[in-house]
């Protein structure tokens, strides 16, 4: 498939932005069952909160790019019974909402127990917030990656590792994210979200590596025989109907030479799994030093674009079948 | 319940282009709007067309054939194009199973296309909507028309009537016996989408001659036959019955 630099940012960005999210929850549930030392800065929670709308707001303009008609994208929420799109389309604002909601809580100060659980633990708004919004989140989360999961025939796509690979991706994403704010906030939880951002990161690189070893042994269901419906092993295309290109023969193709997607995946392997490791195994040491998972994070991310562009390069579309040939 | 499609018989078809170019004719003249042209005395040509011919070379030099193999929507009875559209633009017609694009509500977001293992849609550069064959539907409707034109535009321009238009799900229909009785077949069919387009395969006809069908075996004007009845005492023989 052709990689589309509208859908890579989108799907990258709103990816950080709900890891961010879950990372900043996963931090709040710690202190609040007294796994850790509270975190009494609530300011650390808004932030967090609002650069995590920051790269989703910025992730759904992106997608806008993608579009013939931005104007009516209103219109695509209408078949969510069927579409996994239209389904996202719900899920965004309604994930975008759900974080809002969360960081509005922390940054009003609503933290008066609304309710006591039986383990003595008090639940307030934030808490409620937060798990209706980590609801979302992952509800989002399914929703992206079953865009691409459901297409029967692109095989490379049509596998749970997708949807796998879409959560922890944006989780390691996010949680590499929170590591750096809470290094430049200084809180007591760098070291906590440095080990986490490993954590995911290593999950991550393994689902993706399974993923690479699924899609490399895929045998193809469709062939030219069943293409023409010639039954016959030697078919070669001599004519595609047209001189020159056509919307056949860019959307489906990445254009580039196998050697380019070959070194892709090399690049992504490096700098969205190695080095933020080193990386992140260096802050756990010094866990002041912002700079350091900051420098994780911006490699990180520009790891995930290479990762999502070799994404939609891996996907052979059977319909690039009959489009072999100019002439 | 109708289901109107063409069936293509690969065994006909000369790949004259006859058909893409009536077909861009009629639907670029359309009240839809022109299907874009870019560049088309250019480098690199490029536009949108409903229908494509396209050619195949089958074997291996000097056992080799080419096959014209005529390419669009093929309007699936399962259409996996329809129910990932976000907006329900793409739809199937109920009353006679064609698929269609509203080209109003489509936003362009070319996933429709990537839903499409046939590549049967485009995205129009100049409209930014999904474009795809219609089988000429404000043409097979039209009273205007003299009842034996309304039919699409590439069936009506075929020179060696390759292409056949009616409905797949009568069964007397030309299109059902041809499919029925020339082994109409459908593209991958392996992905359940059930095209309703059918193609009709190569098919040669071989006469089959045993070599003992090449002499008849009692043949009385034979050399040998001859030498025998011409022996003394014995005459030529007629059916082996009379002799004189």
């Amino acid at each position: 498939m052709h990689p589309a630099f509208s859908v890579i940012f989108l799907t990258t960005l709103i990816g950080a932005g709900q890891g961010l999210f879950l990372a900043l929850f996963t931090g709040q549930i710690f202190s609040q069952f007294n796994l850790m030392p509270e975190q009494h800065n609530s300011n650390f929670y808004v932030i967090g909160s609002l650069i995590a709308l920051v790269l989703m707001t910025l992730g759904l303009f992106s997608s806008f790019f993608h579009l013939g008609h931005p104007e009516r994208a209103w219109r695509s929420a209408a078949k969510w019974r069927t579409s996994w799109l239209s389904r996202e389309v719900i899920a965004l604002p309604a994930t975008m909402a759900g974080i809002f909601a969360y960081g509005l809580a922390h940054y009003m100060g609503w933290t008066s127990p609304i309710f006591t659980m039986p383990g003595g633990t008090a639940v307030d708004a934030t808490l409620l917030t937060g798990l209706l919004a980590t609801i979302l989140t992952y509800t989002l989360f399914v929703c992206t990656g079953m865009i691409y999961g459901c297409i029967k025939f692109l095989q490379e796509w049509h596998s749970p590792l997708t949807v796998i690979n879409f959560i922890l991706l944006g989780t390691a994403s996010g949680f590499t994210l929170v590591t750096t704010l809470s290094a430049y906030m200084k809180t007591d939880l760098t070291s906590f979200y440095a080990s986490w951002a490993i954590f995911f990161t290593v999950l991550a690189l393994i689902f993706r590596l399974a993923s690479l070893r699924r899609n490399k042994r895929i045998k193809p269901i469709s062939d030219l025989r069943s293409a023409i419906g010639v039954n016959h092993k030697n078919i070669r295309q001599m004519a595609q109907g047209s001189m020159g290109g056509s919307f056949n023969t860019r959307e489906y193709f990445h254009g580039k030479k196998a050697s380019f997607v070959k070194s892709m995946k090399v690049i992504f392997l490096i700098f969205a799994f190695i080095i933020p490791l080193v990386l992140l195994g260096a802050s756990l040491g010094t866990p002041s030093a912002y700079i350091i998972p900051l420098i994780a994070i911006v490699i990180q991310f520009m790891g995930l674009i290479a990762e999502r562009w070799y994404f939609f390069a891996d996907a052979n579309h059977p319909q690039n079948m009959y489009y072999q040939q100019i002439s | 319940m109708t289901q109107l499609a063409l069936v293509i018989d690969l065994n006909v078809c000369v790949g004259c282009h006859a058909c893409v170019t009536s077909c861009k004719e009629w639907n670029t003249s359309g009240e839809a709007g022109p299907m874009v042209d870019k560049n088309a005395y250019g480098e690199n040509p490029t536009g949108t067309f409903f229908n494509r011919v396209q050619s195949f070379e089958i074997g291996t030099y000097p056992q080799t054939e080419t096959v014209h193999f005529p390419k669009s929507c093929l309007h699936c009875e399962e259409p996996p194009c329809v129910p990932v559209c976000p907006t329900g633009a793409s739809y199937k017609r109920e009353e006679d199973g064609i698929v269609l694009v509203d080209y109003d509500k489509c936003i362009g977001c070319k996933y429709c296309s990537w839903a499409c293992p046939y590549g049967a849609r485009e995205l129009d550069e100049q409209q930014r909507v999904m474009k795809k064959c219609t089988l000429c539907v404000d043409r097979i409707y039209d009273e205007n028309l003299p009842e034996d034109e309304r039919k699409p535009a590439c069936v009506m321009s075929c020179p060696t009537s390759a292409r056949m238009f009616g409905d797949i799900h009568n069964e007397n229909s030309d299109v059902s016996i041809a499919i029925r009785e020339d082994a109409g077949y459908q593209l991958m069919p392996e992905w359940g989408t059930k095209p309703s387009n059918h193609y009709l395969p190569r098919r040669k006809i071989k006469i089959k001659i045993h070599k003992d069908e090449l002499e008849r075996v009692d043949n009385p004007l034979s050399k040998e036959e001859r030498k025998r009845h011409n022996a003394p005492g014995k005459g030529p023989s007629l059916d082996d019955m009379t002799t004189w």
